[in-house]
């Protein structure tokens, strides 16, 4: 596929399809200094440069809050959807519909996946659609300053004083059940988990989930919340640690023989999983629920590639449509003839 | 609101009534669930082979079985086609409403019945003919299980028998509707046949009713307008059809499914030029046709009431990021739940300005079979001239029921895709603004998704948003957008199916109808004319935002009577929005709104009694 323009020498930074950094990068962020969305943001350029992904291909999509805004700080030169609160999935799964060549990224809140768009979350899991979806979660509104999301944890405080009661929604737990095929947890200062991953993830064809805790500077860095800087630290657990070898690159393992679980993904790529304490398999459903149950019990905060499936086909496949984007159908290829419509009026008469 | 209504000219008793030639309501009263949808269908396809015009009205109930449904079959050597209020013909087989049924029907009327009924006893200002339906169908069906479906086709037998029906037109019927089910077929017409011959050697007919061969149906077709709506949208090229199940709209995407399947799948590999999705709910399922009309499908979804209901922030969304999507609305009686498998015109004015903020959206107005099948091309056209989502207002009666018409055209235009760069056009020009109204009409430049060059690269936020499609909130950039937009909806007037006008000479009172109250103000004008010598001229409405025909129309008439099926006259009120106060002035309305199709006498009666009183 042609992209833009290729520099004739290209400079010692650029990638394999002959672009800079600098072509990935999007307008000035607006959130908060130090707001984890934004060191999300910069993985996601960082990744996509590496990978030497086509930016024109790219298609960006949120729903509504600050992690919905981010799409607009990374990849300028993509395309991109900022749809409505909550029912970014449905917009999206329309896009790859109408073009299942596009590469189809989309950005969420907590509060835009685990409250008001919890449905078109689960069924977007459901479908398997070939799409990375990143929560970038806080555990709490910020656009609508500090009210509380579905997915903070029991207990946590409000910078108000507010305390919840409620449990939270484990949407890598509820991702695994439903049937996405690559499920992480990450957190936004995990420069290098959280790169690996969503290298991991831009190579995997199916639905990639990846719930990164991003904690929110402004309204819930503090004491008493479980989503901030000190406590994500504290208590982050990985459960392997994650590297990733694009398909373009040899492998070259530099770890003992028996201490990796080497995953190779639709492209080619590898992805890498270094055992640390306990022996973990990213292929047993089963088992990745109870790693999650049983952090969530200790009060840890596991993190990590929990779960892939490379076999299961995505609901693109399940669809058997030609391969040309379906939008761009010559009016030969979607309108019938005339003696189809004369013959289904025979049949009428 | 006149409640009630006597049918002119017609005889009272039994005994010396005139002879009445193919013009006659039959209605059949049966239990849904019951397989009386093939009998009923087979008798208006067999009237329908005799050259007669028909039409059918099927009123069921929300619910998959055991309640009460009639089904209305009208023929009529004049061709009108709107439901009547009232029958010759009475078939009685739910014992459940029979007695009601029979104490409803007029003097003089035919009532065939199961005999277990013991209708009789009822009335003597009724023909009876009992039936013993039980007796008849075991020996054609010793398969008990069967017996209840198979049970309904005898009344066509005997039916054809009372009324001339030819029986070769049963037959030939019958094969149409089982095609290939060869078994069922013969099962059906052994029951007929029985029927007939009951009817031949034991009643006596004693009613004035009578079919006979003519040649009005030469060349037409019948059709459902779901099912044309359907054929439409797939000759319009649709590509990605996402939805979410709701009556009356289900058909229409059901039977789409069914013609793709059949036509849309490429020679070459055999895989689908289509993508068909049944959402998990309606907000999805316009999201998901919203996102398809972003990345350049021509895109559809089809609703009713409640969905339309939830669609309405993201058809908020599409009218202000501008995405084309085509979206049925098959009209059905509301508020809530309301009567879900009854009709109505109720979703008019919501439509129009669906959604928060200034919003306002254009809508085709079908009045047949036909404009489904015409209007659905032309809303893929204009969602994507217009970039914006276009609604195609049907109703249950049009979309559910079966109505006669002429085949349909095969379209003449090519696929009008709307303004769409390439990458080479934005290479040459240097990059480009997708909201810049560079054209004047209103309508700015897109690019889709994938186009390769940096340069075609945008963001669509439903957010305030610059030309260039940059977050904005300075108040000067979202007037002129906004500014932009009403100016577009002014280009929208123009593009749309204007009206349809027939003009009476006095131009003293003019009718102005849309959707399926044509067929009944048709037949309303023939009356207003026989009975009250009123000469009224008709302006039938074909889509919102009305044309200048419409002022003009309204220009030209003294008193100007709107025909809606809502109770609070939605279209009369969306006109008074667009119209001029000489103009409001002259505004009548006539309103129908009890969940049945409109009927030519209830336009007859109120236009009759506010002339009376003016």
């Amino acid at each position: 596929m042609v992209t833009t323009a290729v520099p004739s020498a290209p400079a010692a930074k650029a990638n394999r399809i002959g672009l800079e950094i600098v072509q990935y990068k999007g307008n000035k962020s607006t959130l908060c200094a130090g707001c984890g969305h934004n060191a999300i943001s910069e993985r996601i350029i960082e990744a996509c440069f590496e990978m030497g992904v086509e930016p024109h291909r790219v298609a960006k999509f949120s729903g509504i809050g600050c992690s919905s805004k981010s799409p607009a700080y990374f990849l300028n030169s993509a395309y991109g959807v900022n749809a409505v609160h909550g029912r970014m999935p449905s917009v999206a799964t329309g896009a790859l519909l109408a073009n299942h060549h596009l590469i189809a990224l989309g950005v969420s809140g907590d509060g835009d996946t685990a409250s008001i768009g919890i449905g078109q979350f689960v069924h977007l899991m459901r479908r398997n659609l070939p799409l990375l979806y990143i929560i970038e979660d806080n555990g709490v509104y910020g656009l609508t300053k500090g009210q509380f999301s579905a997915t903070a944890d029991v207990g946590s405080k409000l910078k108000t004083g507010v305390v919840n009661d409620l449990p939270p929604i484990d949407t890598c737990a509820l991702a695994i059940q439903l049937g996405a095929t690559y499920v992480a947890r990450s957190f936004s200062g995990d420069k290098k988990q959280l790169l690996a991953l969503l290298k991991g993830a831009l190579a995997h064809h199916g639905t990639s989930m990846l719930d990164v805790i991003s904690p929110c500077v402004t309204f819930n860095d503090h004491e008493g919340s479980t989503k901030s800087y000190s406590y994500v630290k504290d208590h982050d657990e990985p459960i392997a640690e994650v590297s990733f070898v694009p398909f373009f690159e040899d492998i070259s393992v530099e770890y003992d023989p028996g201490t990796t679980t080497d995953i190779t993904l639709h492209d080619g790529s590898h992805v890498l999983l270094r055992k640390l304490a306990t022996g973990y398999d990213p292929t047993n459903k089963g088992e990745a629920l109870r790693a999650l149950t049983e952090a969530h019990d200790k009060g840890e905060i596991v993190t990590g590639l929990f779960y892939v499936d490379t076999e299961r086909p995505s609901f693109i496949d399940l669809l058997n449509v030609v391969d040309e984007p379906l939008a761009t159908l010559p009016e030969s290829k979607v309108r019938p003839p005339k003696d189809v419509l004369d013959q289904v009026m025979q049949s009428l008469m | 609101m006149a409640t009630t209504h006597v049918e002119p000219k017609e005889a009272a008793s039994p005994a010396g009534q005139a002879r009445s030639v193919n013009d006659l309501s039959i209605q059949v009263a049966t239990v849904n669930g019951s397989g009386s949808q093939t009998a009923n269908l087979v008798l208006l396809r067999a009237i329908f082979q005799m050259g007669i015009p028909v039409s059918a009205k099927n009123l069921f109930p929300s619910n998959i079985a055991g309640l009460p449904t009639w089904f209305t079959i009208r023929a009529s050597k004049h061709g009108y086609v709107a439901r009547r209020k009232d029958s010759e013909y009475l078939v009685a087989m739910n014992p459940e409403t029979a007695e009601e049924d029979v104490l409803g029907l007029k003097p003089g009327a035919a009532c065939v019945y199961d005999e277990r009924l013991n209708l009789k006893r009822l009335r003597d200002d009724v023909i009876f003919y009992p039936v013993p339906f039980d007796q008849l169908v075991t020996p054609v069906c010793p398969d008990a299980r069967l017996r209840k479906l198979v049970r309904n086709m005898i009344y066509d037998g005997v039916l054809a028998k009372l009324l001339g029906i030819d029986m070769e037109e049963i037959h030939t019927a019958l094969q149409k509707q089982f095609r290939k089910k060869a078994k069922a077929a013969e099962l059906n017409w052994n029951a007929a046949r029985v029927g007939y011959e009951f009817a031949e050697r034991n009643l006596v007919k004693a009613d004035p009713y009578f079919l006979e061969r003519m040649n009005a149906t030469q060349g037409k077709i019948l059709i459902e307008g779901n099912a044309a709506a359907a054929l439409g949208s797939m000759f319009a090229g649709v590509t990605v059809v996402t939805w979410y199940p709701i009556t009356p709209s289900s058909s229409l995407c059901e039977t789409l499914i069914d013609y793709m399947k059949r036509y849309r799948l490429d020679k070459e590999t055999g895989k689908a030029t289509f993508a068909i999705v049944q959402a998990e709910d309606e907000l999805a399922a316009l999201g998901m046709a919203l996102g398809a009309g972003w990345a350049g499908a021509r895109s559809m979804t089809s609703t009713s009431g409640p969905g339309i209901s939830l669609m309405a922030e993201f058809v908020g969304f599409g009218y202000y990021v501008e995405v084309p999507a085509v979206i049925f609305d098959v009209q059905r009686v509301g508020p809530s739940t309301g009567l879900p498998t009854r009709t109505a015109q109720g979703d008019i004015l919501s439509t129009a300005f669906l959604s928060h903020g200034d919003t306002k959206h254009p809508m085709l107005l079908p009045c047949s079979v036909s404009e489904c099948f015409t209007m659905a091309i032309e809303a893929f056209d204009l969602a994507e001239e217009l970039q914006t989502p276009i609604f195609v207002m049907c109703d249950l009666d049009l979309g559910m029921n079966t109505w006669m018409s002429d085949p349909f055209p095969y379209p003449t235009k090519p696929m009008a895709r709307g303004k769409v760069l390439s990458a080479e056009e934005v290479r040459r020009m240097g990059g480009f603004e997708r909201y810049k109204d560079v054209d004047g009409d209103g309508v700015g430049y897109r690019t889709l998704p994938g186009t390769p060059d940096r340069l075609c690269g945008w963001f669509a936020r439903g957010s305030g948003h610059n030309e260039k499609a940059i977050y904005s909130e300075r108040p000067e950039v979202y007037v002129n957008n906004v500014d932009r937009l009403a100016h577009k909806f002014e280009t929208a007037r123009l593009k749309v199916p204007g009206p349809v006008i027939t003009e009476s000479e006095r131009h003293e009172v003019g009718i102005i109808a849309y959707g399926t109250s044509h067929w009944a103000v048709e037949e309303s004008l023939d009356q207003l004319r026989r009975e009250h010598d009123i000469d009224a001229s008709h302006c039938r409405l074909r889509a919102f935002p009305f044309h200048r025909q419409v002022h003009d129309f309204l220009q030209r008439h003294q008193r100007v009577y709107v025909v809606d099926q809502n109770r609070d006259a939605q279209m009369l009120g969306l006109l008074r929005l667009e119209c001029d106060a000489d103009e409001i002035r002259k505004l009548r309305s006539v309103r129908h709104y009890d969940g049945l199709p409109i009927d030519a006498r209830t336009i007859t009666d109120q236009i009759a009694t506010q002339e009376a009183a003016n």
